[in-house]
């Protein structure tokens, strides 16, 4: 009797389970093209455009979606050009991972596929240089995004990347504008050494040094608003003064201000903190509308479109004139966005 | 299997010596660590400031999360590493329910207590899934809780689409922020309630000693009557609760959620605040206070460090440190070596 109780409750157990994960299923919407996120190789591909009779195959290897906003956003862009459903003529095909080994091996499948162009957002920078070859005999085209690679520039047709270093540059020379009768500073950096860290920090700490200001604490959240939130709250129990937070995402922001917000310190236009995020997302962007930060600098993760030139180009014979293709960014300030900014670049 | 020496109040002196340690620390390097003032929050309600507050603030979720893994830990002998995966998922499914379909409600679609015990179903059945694995298919518990950890992130965002919800209302805040009109912060409060809880559980109900007897030796508990794979299981779907509740403090905080960071390497810190707690990470006999106030000193170690401005990435490096010091501390050929040290000096003294 109580082993068959208990088998009995085992199976309950596993159905009960399983009803959840079909619950978790369902509700994730019918976007089959984002469903294998962590699943490594897995590839999906998108039915041909109808109309046109010969379509651009196109492989894509972007990383997880579920990284960030920024990469969702970045996903999302990439779909809408070359996912299913496009009307641009392309056949494209979507292969997810954060690890290097994997997104190798689907870059090697996407070859034998015989796709006509590898688009391209390494994890890692290096060992890339043993596919590509191969790419470059079956004569497919690889453009890189978002990301470069350590290897030979003659191995791919364009790189679509951001400047970190500019974007940086450009938000300390807005600060630089605002003309603060002092400048002490809380510096809260992302991950050390990833390039939009390197980029961001680099551009503050020149400014700083060149210009006498102080930075009160310098510290690494590794993007993480929790422990942004800590950091701040620490700078305030311990009664240190600063009317400036430079936080390298706009997740890190959040955190500062929510520590503020504890204090009753305020920030924004006007006020007595100085709010700077980056990356743009929509609720950050809105936060700038509603003066409650002051600096947002873009991390643009649209690039679908300028690909969708570099392979117009490439299709019709003509050479490219740079290799290295630099984004636009913005960077927003609190005083002039506009809803219809919100609207436009906000992810 | 490993019969512990320690009876309950000498185990408690382990997290209470890590605490005076840190304690004397901070007096004599900066004696206003210990300020705590009364001040108000950019709504106007009243809010207690100092470090000693933050403490008791951020250490509160690790508190709750030690209860469920020091349970676990002492029955199956093996730790659960999915809770930080778990709580994305929780975190997820309050965010849902609370956000309906759109991602920016004015107001909440749902009362927050629905969407809370929503989390808490869920969060219980992801921990019996681990449980049926340890329980019932004998798979290693860290083995076992690898799915989890592995797929929690992406399930907790696929529960909203990739997008990440965002929360304007205020009643939403209280629970990782401050009731308005008290100046605690809740998730201490919220913590003391678990605490209780538990030790009402532990002291009127056998949960604790069947626990303590499976942990033990199963087949000898299975000879006695009782089930082990059961109490095993239970022990999971218990962490499972514990990850829910600490799941709402963690989106209450900031009434948003990031999949890929939110409560990043918490199962590592609960595992340690149940080292720290002297408990047996083999499992056996257990101390819950002890775990609950290693929870605390965790804090205040990772506070202390903010304090003195050590790198946020170094931070791991000093816990490493500790539990290194904690686990050869317990191996059983230093504690030979201990006691015989203790002897030897002890005799000594009687001949002198």
């Amino acid at each position: 009797m109580k082993k068959y109780g208990k088998k009995i409750v085992t199976l309950a157990l596993s159905a009960a389970m399983a009803l959840g994960m079909t619950a978790c299923g369902g509700s994730s919407d019918k976007k089959e093209t984002t469903a294998a996120p962590s699943g490594g190789g897995e590839t999906t591909t998108a039915a041909p455009a109808a109309s046109s009779g010969e379509a651009i195959k196109v492989g894509i290897i972007n990383n997880d979606p579920n990284e960030s906003g920024y990469r969702t956003a970045n996903d999302k862009d990439l779909q809408a050009m070359f996912g299913p459903g496009n009307a641009n003529g392309y056949e494209g095909s979507f292969a997810y991972s954060l690890k290097n080994d994997e997104q190798i091996a689907a870059a090697q499948k996407f070859i034998q596929d015989g796709v006509d162009y590898l688009l391209l957002s390494a994890a890692d920078t290096a060992g890339w240089d043993g596919v590509l070859k191969d790419a470059q005999t079956a004569g497919v085209k690889v453009i890189l995004f978002d990301r470069t690679i350590d290897a030979d520039p003659s191995l791919y047709e364009a790189s679509i990347v951001s400047d970190m270093d500019k974007e940086g540059q450009k938000a300390a020379d807005w600060l630089e504008s605002q003309k603060l009768s002092e400048y002490n500073i809380i510096h809260i950096q992302g991950v050390m050494g990833s390039a939009a860290q390197k980029g961001r920090s680099g551009a503050l700490v020149d400014k700083a040094n060149a210009n006498g200001w102080t930075i009160v604490e310098e510290q690494t959240a590794e993007w993480n608003a929790e422990k942004a939130q800590q950091i701040v709250q620490s700078a305030i129990d311990a009664g240190k003064k600063f009317n400036v937070i430079y936080a390298e995402n706009d997740d890190m922001a959040k955190g500062a201000v929510a520590a503020l917000d504890k204090a009753n310190i305020s920030h924004g236009v006007g006020k007595d903190v100085v709010v700077m995020g980056f990356d743009c997302n929509k609720w950050a962007l809105e936060e700038l509308l509603a003066q409650n930060w002051n600096y947002d600098g873009q991390c643009n993760p649209f690039q679908a479109k300028y690909i969708d030139e570099v392979i117009k180009k490439l299709e019709a014979g003509e050479t490219l004139s740079e290799k290295t293709i630099i984004m636009d960014e913005k960077g927003f300030d609190a005083t002039t966005i506009t809803q219809q900014d919100v609207d436009d670049y906000g992810i | 299997m490993s019969k512990k020496k320690f009876n309950f109040d000498k185990q408690l002196l382990i997290p209470i010596a890590a605490l005076v340690a840190l304690v004397l620390f901070n007096l004599i390097v900066d004696p206003s660590f210990f300020k705590v003032t009364l001040g108000t929050n950019s709504s106007g309600n009243p809010v207690l400031n100092g470090y000693l507050i933050t403490i008791l603030d951020y250490g509160s979720e690790l508190a709750i999360l030690a209860i469920g893994m020091t349970l676990v830990t002492a029955a199956s002998g093996g730790q659960d590493i999915s809770v930080g995966a778990a709580i994305a998922i929780s975190g997820s499914v309050i965010l849902k329910v609370l956000c309906g379909s759109n991602t920016r409600p004015e107001t909440l679609q749902a009362p927050i207590i629905v969407a809370f015990l929503v989390a808490c179903v869920v969060s219980m059945l992801f921990g019996a899934f681990n449980g049926v694995l340890v329980a019932y298919f004998k798979i290693q518990p860290m083995v076992a809780t690898l799915i989890l950890f592995t797929a929690g992130r992406s399930i907790g965002a696929w529960i909203n689409n990739n997008e990440l919800p965002v929360i304007s209302d205020e009643s939403f805040t209280y629970f990782g922020g401050y009731i308005p009109g008290i100046p605690i912060p809740t998730p201490f409060l919220i913590a003391a309630v678990c605490v209780i809880v538990i030790m009402l559980v532990l002291k009127f109900t056998t949960l604790g000693l069947y626990t303590q007897s499976v942990g033990i030796n199963g087949s000898s508990s299975r000879l006695n009557g009782i089930n082990p794979e059961f109490v095993k299981f239970l022990t999971f779907v218990i962490l499972g609760l514990c990850v829910a509740v600490t799941g709402l403090i963690k989106v209450s905080r900031l009434s948003t959620i990031n999949y890929s960071v939110i409560a990043k390497d918490i199962e590592m810190d609960a595992i340690l605040a149940v080292a720290l707690g002297g408990n047996s990470l083999g499992g056996g006999k257990f101390n819950m206070m002890a775990s609950v106030l290693g929870a605390y000193v965790i804090q205040f170690l990772t506070t202390t460090l903010y304090k003195m401005e050590v790198s946020a990435s170094a931070l791991p490096a000093y816990k490493a440190i500790v539990v290194i010091l904690l686990v050869v501390l317990s191996t059983p050929v230093v504690r030979k070596k201990l006691d015989k040290l203790k002897r030897k000096l002890f005799a000594k003294k009687e001949v002198a």
